[in-house]
């Protein structure tokens, strides 16, 4: 074997290693380094209580209460089949923040079952479409989107 | 073969030389029409985002240049690391510093719209924290580069680190757009086509390909200097600078 095919080969292998780390990586996210926890793993007891932890999904239409007094917000997270989690947090939401929007929140579930929330964040999607448009295309493509689009 | 000619720096430069000019020209025209288009000829406000929004012609072609270029950076110093080709490493290394730009512009420019928009600067989700990490691949890249004096053993160093941390590309690209949504969540939204505005589109795309022509030309333009540097010492530089 001449030298610059030997060379070939190691870049070759150097390659299918780094490939490999990087699927490997990719499937990782799947599980352990899954940033957001969904409504759905709340209820079924999959997160730890009195930890931080992130809540993502949908913010339940008609949810979302404020208080009169104080500095503080109420709302429901829904994924759209059922599950679903109250939030209290005493922060100012973004602009973003919008009932029937995704949203993440950061804080600790408490035994009472409220995720308490030292942070709220809001989602937005990849539509980059005017108010007309997106009216114009709901109406062509009438049926609803598939369910899963709740912690996108 | 006419096309080997040009890979080596004595013919390579003053073609680099000829073509400088036309990339500054295209980087030029096609940013102005790609940022005047974004600005004015798109939509003042969209479904659930105001106007800064707008930020997303930069921040979409900052972001991809810096993926692309970490690409080409990986690609000439494989070619080097096979062929032992001198200008191959030499434009490896002149890529690095405009990727790391483009990657900081990346960085900068999505703080400022997450914090409009998501509501913080700053989130430790895949995409964000897989971008950041591209960055400091960039600055360990440059830094391995100018740590080694000898040149040929700096190039050849840096191009397996650039190698190694390759992993991280298509992780970058899937943190955010992995088949099924509840897999991956993550803040930063995901990368697609399919729901953007015709008009956003065109500014997009003319935007990025203006940061394109931008990033070969100061790419080319390194590379330059990088040769003279490494050539000090040969017949053709010493003729070049007694015209």
């Amino acid at each position: 074997m001449k030298a610059r095919q030997k060379r070939m080969v190691f870049v070759a292998l150097g390659l299918v290693a780094v490939m490999g780390a990087s699927f490997l990586i990719s499937k990782a996210m799947k599980g352990n380094l899954a940033y957001l926890y969904a409504p759905e793993a709340v209820l079924a007891g999959d997160v730890p209580q009195g930890k931080l932890i992130r809540l993502g999904g949908l913010v339940k239409e008609g949810s979302l209460k404020r208080s009169d007094s104080a500095l503080e917000a109420r709302f429901i997270v829904t994924d759209n089949r059922g599950h679903e989690v109250t939030v209290v947090t005493h922060k100012i939401l973004p602009d973003l923040f919008k009932e029937g929007k995704s949203s993440v929140s950061r804080g600790q579930l408490k035994a009472d079952g409220i995720f308490y929330a030292e942070e709220v964040l809001a989602k937005h999607d990849a539509n980059y479409m005017p108010e007309e448009v997106k009216d114009v295309l709901k109406k062509e493509h009438s049926p609803a989107q598939p369910v899963t689009e709740g912690t996108k | 073969m006419s096309l080997f000619k040009y890979s080596a720096p004595m013919n390579f430069y003053p073609l680099a030389g000829r073509l400088i000019p036309l990339f500054w020209i295209a980087a030029l025209l096609l940013i102005a029409f790609g940022l005047y288009w974004g600005f004015f000829e798109t939509p003042y406000v969209l479904s659930d985002q105001k106007q800064y929004y707008h930020i997303l012609f930069v921040h979409v072609a900052a972001s991809w240049m810096g993926m692309w270029l970490y690409g080409m950076m990986v690609f000439w110093g494989l070619v080097g690391l096979i062929f032992n080709t001198r200008l191959s490493f030499m434009m490896a290394k002149a890529t690095a510093v405009t990727g790391a730009l483009m990657q900081l512009i990346a960085l900068v420019s999505g703080a400022v719209w997450g914090k409009v928009s998501w509501g913080t600067w700053w989130e430790w989700d895949p995409r964000l924290t897989l971008s950041l990490i591209l960055m400091f691949l960039y600055i360990g890249y440059i830094a391995l580069q100018s740590a080694i004096d000898d040149p040929r053993r700096a190039d050849k160093a840096s191009a397996v680190l650039a190698l190694l941390g390759s992993a991280v590309l298509p992780v970058i690209y899937y943190s955010v757009n992995c088949p099924n949504p509840n897999e991956c969540a993550s803040l930063h939204q995901e990368s697609s086509f399919k729901g953007v505005e015709f008009n956003i589109l065109l500014a997009m795309l003319v935007t990025a390909l203006g940061f394109w022509a931008y990033s070969f030309a100061t790419i080319l333009m390194r590379v330059r200097n990088i040769i003279l540097e490494r050539e000090i010492n040969t017949q053709w530089v010493a003729q070049l600078s007694k015209n």
